[in-house]
């Protein structure tokens, strides 16, 4: 019998403390989707997510109704397209439009798996999907893009990286009007991992199964709760502790829900991903649990380290509650989605220069982050490159997800809506670094020993 | 299936009856209950069998009608609660 303070804790976590299941996400293999005809190839991939997701949005939608635990987001993740561009190619809008429609039909939040990986080298199918890109994020409401653009068995592929620099701004550009929403869906990464269930970085991939349930949970705002009454006094080691017990809490019902959908569904079980995904609410903050932890506000000396010690915390308590563990697993720090974060923001706490410290130690990356308008696609592809070089030395998956602020003025911010949130426009180096970025290439893959 | 019943109100007579009477005209058995009221607030968390078929309209028609009474009430899957508190 579970003792009455435990219960009371559980609902106190769910109702008070934003404690919720942030999305289950079915990837789907399309593979055997691939036909010579671009317009077949669409329309065995509408039928087959159909069918495989039929039930998705109402299983989530009953379990969190019977468990009263709140499920965020359904979402379906797919093969990268660019493999099935590879066979067809034609018009690859076509795909994305295929993904939002089945999207749409089925009532999921987002698609993701518009995506391809050139870490070492470009297809040219691989080629003509980066270069729809702009256009797909468009004309698409629910699709997610994603590029794969260095690793650390492959170095970073340069190529790619100015590539991306240059369809980053067009994303952002061609959605001018929609506050740049184009650029919200495109993350560029360095290790992009096969079984993420977040976006927009979340695709299928090629040694998943046929088809799979990941689940990713959230809760900073129940450990940052639980940190505030431990008290100021209690020791690094000790608060360490204290996250660690509260992931495994948050684990297991990530755990819980996952087994729960698979049988439902009848789709394998994959990954619990152990994220701390903040949200634009109050109180469910990344940023906020540093701060309890003793920082004036977060970007300030001393939080890259209190943010490694709490990534390190929460995989360290979430490995124990889950059979299978995968995805991005860490503290995310997106900055218009993390009211903490977006306040340091304002006040000039948080610099650009620092999120770039803490993605060394934390989950992702550069994640959400708006900046001026006239930022060049060169700087971008710099930043872009930046983040790969720390993933890359790291063995560790880093991202860039940002927002050229195209059409509005520097003090504005944007506003994305949801989970998105909203972003003022950060100060960016205005240093060029064009001529490095058109050298092109290869960065070659990093020694993997005598690391220091 | 087991279903935990969840109650948090300020305390009156009567509470436990309410619960309890919407527990028996919904074929619902009670297992096992523990109540306290600390500093005015009644708190009370009951064990019990539901029939699963009826569980969706038990649970809804017993928050909307505690809400009624200002008394929060949860009503939900034991099985949340063994696998974030047990190993």
């Amino acid at each position: 019998m579970v003792n009455s303070n435990n219960i009371l804790e559980t609902i106190h976590m769910i109702d008070e403390e934003d404690l919720d299941i942030r999305t289950i996400t079915m990837g789907i293999s399309l593979l055997d989707c691939a036909d010579a005809n671009i317009d077949i190839a669409c329309a065995k991939i509408k039928k087959k997510i159909m069918t495989l997701a039929k039930d998705l949005v109402k299983v989530g939608d009953e379990i969190a109704r019977d468990y009263g635990i709140p499920i965020i987001n359904k979402r379906i993740s797919v093969t990268p397209i660019s493999l099935l561009q590879s066979v067809s190619g034609g018009d690859c809008v076509k795909y994305a439009i295929a993904l939002d429609e089945c999207a749409k039909a089925l009532n999921v939040n987002f698609i993701g798996g518009y995506s391809a990986l050139v870490q070492k080298g470009m297809t040219k199918g691989e080629k003509e999907l980066i270069g729809s890109i702009p256009e797909a994020l468009k004309v698409t409401e629910h699709v997610c893009a994603s590029v794969n653009v260095g690793s650390t068995k492959a170095g970073i592929n340069m190529d790619a990286v100015e590539l991306m620099g240059r369809i980053v701004h067009e994303s952002a550009r061609v959605t001018a009007d929609k506050n740049c929403i184009g650029a919200c869906k495109l993350v560029v990464f360095c290790n992009a991992v096969e079984d993420n269930p977040f976006m927009a970085g979340a695709f299928h991939g090629i040694s998943e199964p046929e088809v799979v349930i990941n689940v990713g949970v959230s809760g900073p705002g129940v450990v940052r709760s639980a940190l505030a009454k431990a008290g100021k006094n209690k020791s690094m080691d000790e608060i360490a502790e204290i996250i660690k017990k509260t992931a495994f809490k948050i684990t297991r019902m990530g755990q819980l829900v996952g087994n729960l959908a698979s049988e439902k569904l009848n789709v394998p079980f994959g990954i619990v991903d152990l994220s701390l995904a903040p949200t634009p609410a109050i109180g469910d903050s990344v940023a906020y649990i540093l701060e309890e932890m003793g920082l004036e506000q977060c970007g300030g000396p001393g939080t890259t380290a209190c943010l490694a010690m709490l990534n390190d915390a929460v995989k360290k308590g979430g490995v124990m509650a889950s059979s299978s563990v995968g995805g991005l697993s860490g503290a995310f720090i997106p900055v218009s989605e993390d009211a903490g974060m977006i306040a340091a923001c304002r006040s000039g706490a948080l610099s650009l220069e620092k999120l770039e410290a803490m993605t060394a130690v934390c989950s992702v990356g550069l994640d959400m982050i708006v900046v001026p308008g006239d930022t060049s696609a060169t700087t971008i592809s710099g930043i872009i490159a930046d983040e790969a070089a720390i993933g890359m030395v790291n063995s560790k998956t880093t991202a860039v997800r940002i927002i050229p602020a195209i059409g509005h003025d520097d003090e504005e911010e944007l506003e994305f809506g949801g989970l998105l949130g909203s972003g003022p426009i950060m100060k960016i180096s205005k240093v060029k670094c064009d001529d490095m970025i058109k050298r092109k290439g290869r960065i070659p893959a990093p020694l993997q020993s005598l690391k220091n | 299936m087991r279903a935990i019943i969840s109650v948090v109100g300020k305390d009156r007579p009567g509470i436990l009856a309410f619960v309890a009477n919407e527990c028996a005209s919904n074929n619902v058995n009670i297992i096992d209950v523990s109540q306290t009221v600390l500093s005015d607030m009644f708190t009370m968390i009951m064990t019990c069998d539901v029939n699963t078929s009826i569980f969706t309209i038990f649970k809804e028609s017993l928050e909307q009608k505690g809400n009624q009474q200002a008394l929060i009430i949860h009503v939900m899957h034991e099985d949340i609660f063994n696998a974030m508190h047990k190993i």
